[in-house]
């Protein structure tokens, strides 16, 4: 069993007692317990079930490579799947339930999978769900999605109830891992004067030296490592941080730095998690290296675990794995772990070492004790199901014939160590294969590259390759001084520090253990515990043709779950290459990329969420709408009212009477959004002939026009009225989402290509409120106010007048987007509100209502008027909207003229606008395709049109549209048909899109 | 996420704070072109391993457009320069050859 000793831990010691609850078990731990020793602590090997199979798993490792003990936490709020109990700090309270599994954890239906095991294979999805079609979506995809995904995700009506921030830091040297190698980095970077930000992901400093041990300048390593945190904690220069990890490095020295503050004492106030966006001048990695399994049958029973994992719960936590632990490795490295359980009082039964030369002088320190060495040996395989119980002894060199069995209930392994080059190749540093170490490490020569060319990562100590303590130490020193001088720095002097040298023995691949293990030792030999990929099942994947890594990998799924294959990868690879004969490098490894271990969703929103997640526009009016009914729209960053509701109205009931309302008497409607772009020099009229497809030049002052914008592509982009101010100035109103791209779009051609040309353009959108006041009884509400004459004959329907009314300064422009009689009146955003009042005041008599949006565009349907968005998509021209009248034959060029002129521009069967009268008076769906009969290529209906626009008209008393229909103006009275979702169809005629007051009479009195 | 100099107002600053704008130099045809003179102008773009001249503007800034000349693949920025200009300016040129000895990009070198 796994239970905690009596010889205290380097975390633990002295530390509170504190109790927490795993599946509803009241369990006790230790202040300074990760959630993983706590558990092992409690003899809680087994904490989950893995994703396809449900087979029985445990705890495997000690840091955040952990693929196993994955938990959900919290409660309904603050519920979270897949933490990892190895990198979760203990606190009182905690509360935690494993996943994957029904009804429990020891006894779960879906372990039956794994007598499946056979049937469900590498690329299993791909080949059983493909064929019948028609099961896909009621069969094969409710069955996945309830299997797919280990955990289950927050309910979506909770909300986070804790705070995230962003924070911006800026620094010279940026040193990633606080163990040895990273201390030793930071600490000569910091000599040579330049800003260092050091980072440690646990709440430790040192790394795994203190476990491993060793000297450093005559002093036990373990003190070394206090000494440097001491003398970094002390310089001005260095800021340091632990549980904060290096999540990911970007171009240019761009890192993200993901700080956990308040995971290990949620009970504290301030923001849980930070996200930390850091420029740094140089980067290095110390992010050491992970622990490799050993591929053999069983490896992944409870009770077989990782052989530094094992010495970090014992000498950390004071938690012994088993009482009977056998070593099994390729290297010298995994005999600590050996030494130091004797060393407390436990059995080491036998340490198989696959090396037929076994290992150096720790292995004979490790036979000096007493410990049987056996070299040249295996793992067969693994007995026991819920919990290792023993372990049959083979040759490594044959198939798995079993020479004896060895009782014991953990299993320490060690399948040499993996340098973490994560971070150095999220952005593009290149790796090597060192043939002697069995593994990939950076290649100095080929780093991720900055601004100037010049690589701005480095790497130091394990991260490196320098696995050995008396190499890693002076790298580390190197690496700093370097970083430092590159940011700047000065020359410093410092002594390198000296390691005490050992001796071990190389490390010798071992990718299948034994070497030659059948395929049913094979098919019980996991890579990916996680994702629950077999040796076998990679195998399989290279047999059906799936050579790039990249492709095996998405074909079996290792390295695909949320550990990213930390542990399998290497395995993995060398399984593939195997199989495919070639050597390693040949193969490659598959993309890091960021972030290093999963990081929370809070932290990346950070601040923005809630109110503050976008900045809101707001008129002038908006208090006002809001005060009084309005229903609100998004319209891009703006809120726009939709109607205003009277007490007890539906919108649909709202809109109607402001429909009616404008038509018969009076509305109101706020136009500020509307884009106002103040176009002023010598050329203005020039530049206005290239960008609208009509002529602007010949528009006299006092005068307004509607113009077209196309892009260089010929489609239409925006539209609007433009008004002539003064003979150098123009005000071009554009749409309210135009407002921005329009301005943007004309600084682009005057910087870029006319930049000759003497014009300036300025955005005036927000210097004023825009208020329509449309209706038959607009007029008299204006002279009741008095001021400016605003009669037919002083201001003419595509007239502009500046003047004022009822004491407001007031521009004043007679255009109508309605049909009605109406004068679009600016006055300064800051008197908006008060003319607005002024209007709903005095326009009471005359059945003045405010309307919204919806009755803007059905107002505008019913005349036929296009709406940018609706009647286009980025496809349309102005020609397929009968809108060739707009098109300036006089003008040499305009944007768009030349691509009208392109042979599928000027094709007769294009989709053109037409009205859409429904047979039944109903209101077509938006967005339905008119069909005939036939299908196309893909097998689906012929189609020849679109509704682009479809309103209920309480005018008419039935539904308008709008579509774009082939040849559609030509086929005037057809009656066509639009299927609707639910397999029903509407019958439409096509009729003249203007229906309401064809002649224009209604707007020019 | 790149760092840039915006050559009309001097600020160094992330790229969040500026906008892509794809290729630079491109030359405009309109009305009196061939097919195929405006189908390059339209749509036909370089897409090099390495040296690339490509329009930026400095968007949550001064607003104006400028070139960048920048590598694609090491993403070493040679340089970058006000945007009204037919071509790179000799001391851009310059700076590319020192380390792209022997780069060209369209009828650039
Ligand atoms: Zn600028």
């Amino acid at each position: 069993m796994s239970t905690r000793l009596k010889t205290g831990g380097r975390f633990t010691d002295g530390g509170a007692q504190l109790s927490f609850d795993f599946n509803g078990k009241k369990l006790k731990g230790v202040e300074g317990d990760t959630l993983a020793s706590a558990l092992l602590a409690n003899d809680q090997m087994m904490v989950g079930r893995s994703f396809k199979y449900h087979r029985p798993r445990g705890i495997v490792a000690s840091g955040g490579e952990e693929p196993n003990a994955l938990f959900n936490m919290g409660g309904t709020d603050d519920f979270e799947p897949n933490q990892r109990a190895t990198v979760t700090e203990l606190f009182d309270g905690l509360k935690i339930t494993s996943q994957n599994h029904w009804p429990s954890l020891e006894f779960d239906i879906g372990a039956i999978n794994k007598h499946l095991s056979r049937f469900l294979p590498a690329g299993f999805y791909y080949k059983m769900f493909i064929h019948p079609r028609p099961l896909w979506k009621h069969v094969y995809e409710p069955f996945i999605r309830q299997s797919a995904g280990l955990g289950k995700a927050p309910r979506a009506q909770d909300r986070d109830p804790d705070t995230y921030e962003h924070f911006y830091h800026f620094t010279d040297v940026m040193v990633v891992g606080g163990g040895v190698a990273g201390l030793q980095a930071a600490y000569a970077a910091a000599l040579t004067g330049v800003k260092v930000l050091l980072v440690e992901q646990t709440a430790h400093w040192g790394g795994r030296a203190p476990v491993d041990g060793g000297e450093v300048d005559g002093l036990p390593v373990g003190n070394y490592v206090d000494n440097l945190v001491a003398e970094l904690s002390a310089m001005d220069n260095v800021t340091m941080r632990t549980r904060m990890m290096g999540a990911g490095v970007y171009d240019h020295g761009y890192v993200l730095g993901y700080e956990r503050l308040r995971d290990h004492q949620p009970a504290e106030i301030g923001p849980r998690h930070r996200l930390w966006r850091i420029r740094a001048a140089q980067i290095v990695t110390a992010t050491g290296a992970i622990e490799r399994p050993l591929s053999f049958a069983g490896n992944d029973v409870p009770g077989v675990m990782l052989a530094g994992a094992v010495r970090d719960y014992a000498v950390n936590f004071g938690v012994s794995i088993g009482d009977r632990t056998v070593v099994v490795t390729n290297n010298d490295d995994a005999y600590r772990t050996a030494i130091t359980l004797k060393g407390l009082g436990l059995d080491v039964p036998c340490i198989i070492d696959a090396r037929a030369g076994g290992g150096g002088a720790l292995a004979e320190d490790a036979k000096a004790l007493g410990i049987r060495v056996e070299n040249g040996k295996a793992i067969a395989k693994v007995k026991g199901t819920k919990r290792v119980t023993g372990v049959s002894l083979c040759v490594q060199a044959g198939e798995g014939a079993e020479l004896e069995e060895i009782a014991c209930d953990a299993v320490a392994m060690s399948g040499g160590w993996s340098p973490v080059v994560h971070l150095w190749s999220h952005c593009g540093g290149k790796l090597i294969w060192d043939e002697q170490q069995s593994h990939f490490r950076p290649d100095a020569e080929r780093p991720p590259m900055g601004a100037t060319g010049e690589g701005f990562v480095s790497v130091a100590g394990s991260a490196n390759g320098h696995l050995q303590l008396a190499e890693l130490i002076g790298d580390a020193h190197g690496a700093g001084l370097a970083a430092g001088r590159a940011a700047g720095g000065n020359a410093a002097k410092a002594t390198i520090p000296e390691g005490a040298p050992t001796s071990e023995n190389p490390v010798e691949p071992v990718w299948l253990m034994p070497q030659g293990a059948g395929i049913k030792l094979r098919s019980k030999t996991w890579l990916d515990y996680q994702n629950d990929v077999k040796v076998s099942d990679v195998q399989l994947a290279a047999q059906e043709g799936f050579e790039s890594v990249e492709h095996a990998k998405r074909y079996t799924t290792l390295g695909m779950a949320t550990d990213q294959g930390k542990l399998s990868n290497i395995n993995g690879l060398a399984v593939l290459s195997d199989a495919l004969g070639q050597p390693i490098p040949q193969t490659g490894t598959t993309t890091f990329r960021p972030p290093y271990t999963p990081i929370s969703m809070g932290a990346i929103g950070g601040e923005a969420r809630g109110k503050v997640f976008q900045p809101l526009r707001k008129t002038p009016l908006y208090e006002w709408s809001d005060t009084h009914g309005s229903d609100w729209e998004p319209v891009g960053a703006w809120r726009r009212p939709f109607a205003y509701l009277q007490p007890g109205e539906s919108v649909h009931d709202a809109v109607n009477r402001e429909v009616k309302n404008t038509r018969e008497n009076l509305g109101l409607l706020d136009a500020s959004t509307l884009g106002k772009l103040i176009v002023k020099g010598p050329d203005a009229g020039k530049f206005l002939d290239m960008l609208y497809t009509n002529m602007m030049s010949t528009l006299k002052v006092g005068k307004c026009r509607y113009g077209l914008m196309c892009s260089e592509n010929g489609f239409l982009i925006d539209d609007g009225v433009v008004a002539r101010l003064d003979e150098e100035t123009f005000l071009c109103h554009t749409t309210t989402g135009g407002a921005d791209t329009i301005h943007g779009h004309m600084e682009e051609w005057l910087q870029t290509e006319w930049w000759d040309w003497n014009v300036y353009v300025a955005n005036v959108t927000e210097q004023f409120a825009q208020i329509a006041v449309v209706g038959p009884n607009a007029r008299k509400v204006l002279e009741k106010l008095g001021g400016m004459d605003v009669s037919k004959e002083a201001l003419a329907f595509m007239e502009w007048a500046d003047g004022t009314i009822g004491g407001f300064d007031a521009r004043v422009f007679r255009i109508s987007f309605s049909g009605e009689l109406s004068y679009e009146i600016a006055v300064p955003a800051s008197q908006g509100l008060a003319f607005w009042e002024a209007l709903i005041e005095a326009g009471e008599e005359f059945g003045a209502m405010p309307y919204g949006t919806e009755t803007l565009h059905i107002l505008r349907a019913e005349k036929g008027f296009i709406m940018i968005g609706d009647e286009t998509d980025g496809t349309v021209i102005p020609q397929d909207l009968n809108l060739h009248w707009a098109l300036s034959k006089k003008k040499e060029d305009y944007l768009g003229k030349r691509a009208h002129q392109r042979s599928h521009m000027a094709d007769t069967d294009r989709w053109k606008l037409v009205g859409l009268e429904t047979v039944d008076k109903s209101v077509l769906p938006d967005g339905a395709y008119a069909v005939e009969e036939g299908v196309n290529a893909n097998g689906q209906r012929n189609m020849f049109g679109r509704v682009t626009s479809t309103y209920y008209s309480a005018n008419l008393e039935r539904g308008i549209a709008m579509g774009l229909v082939k040849n559609g103006p030509d086929r005037m009275g057809e009656v066509i048909e639009f299927p609707k979702t639910d397999g029903t169809i509407i019958k439409a005629k096509i009729v003249d899109p203007v229906i309401y007051d064809p002649e224009g009479a209604k707007q020019n009195v | 996420m790149l760092i840039l100099e915006c050559p009309c107002c001097g600020v160094t600053g992330e790229e969040t704070e500026f906008h892509a704008g794809g290729e630079a130099h491109l030359k405009r045809h309109s009305v009196g072109s061939t097919d195929d003179q405006f189908e390059e102008y339209l749509f036909m773009r370089e897409n090099p391993r390495g040296v690339h001249l490509e329009r930026w503007r400095h968007n949550n800034g001064c607003g104006k457009w400028f070139h960048a000349a920048r590598c694609t693949m090491t993403l070493e920025v040679f340089g970058t320069y006000p945007a009204q200009t037919y071509e790179p300016p000799q001391e851009i040129k310059d700076a590319i050859s020192a380390k792209r000895p022997g780069w060209s990009w369209r009828n650039f070198s």
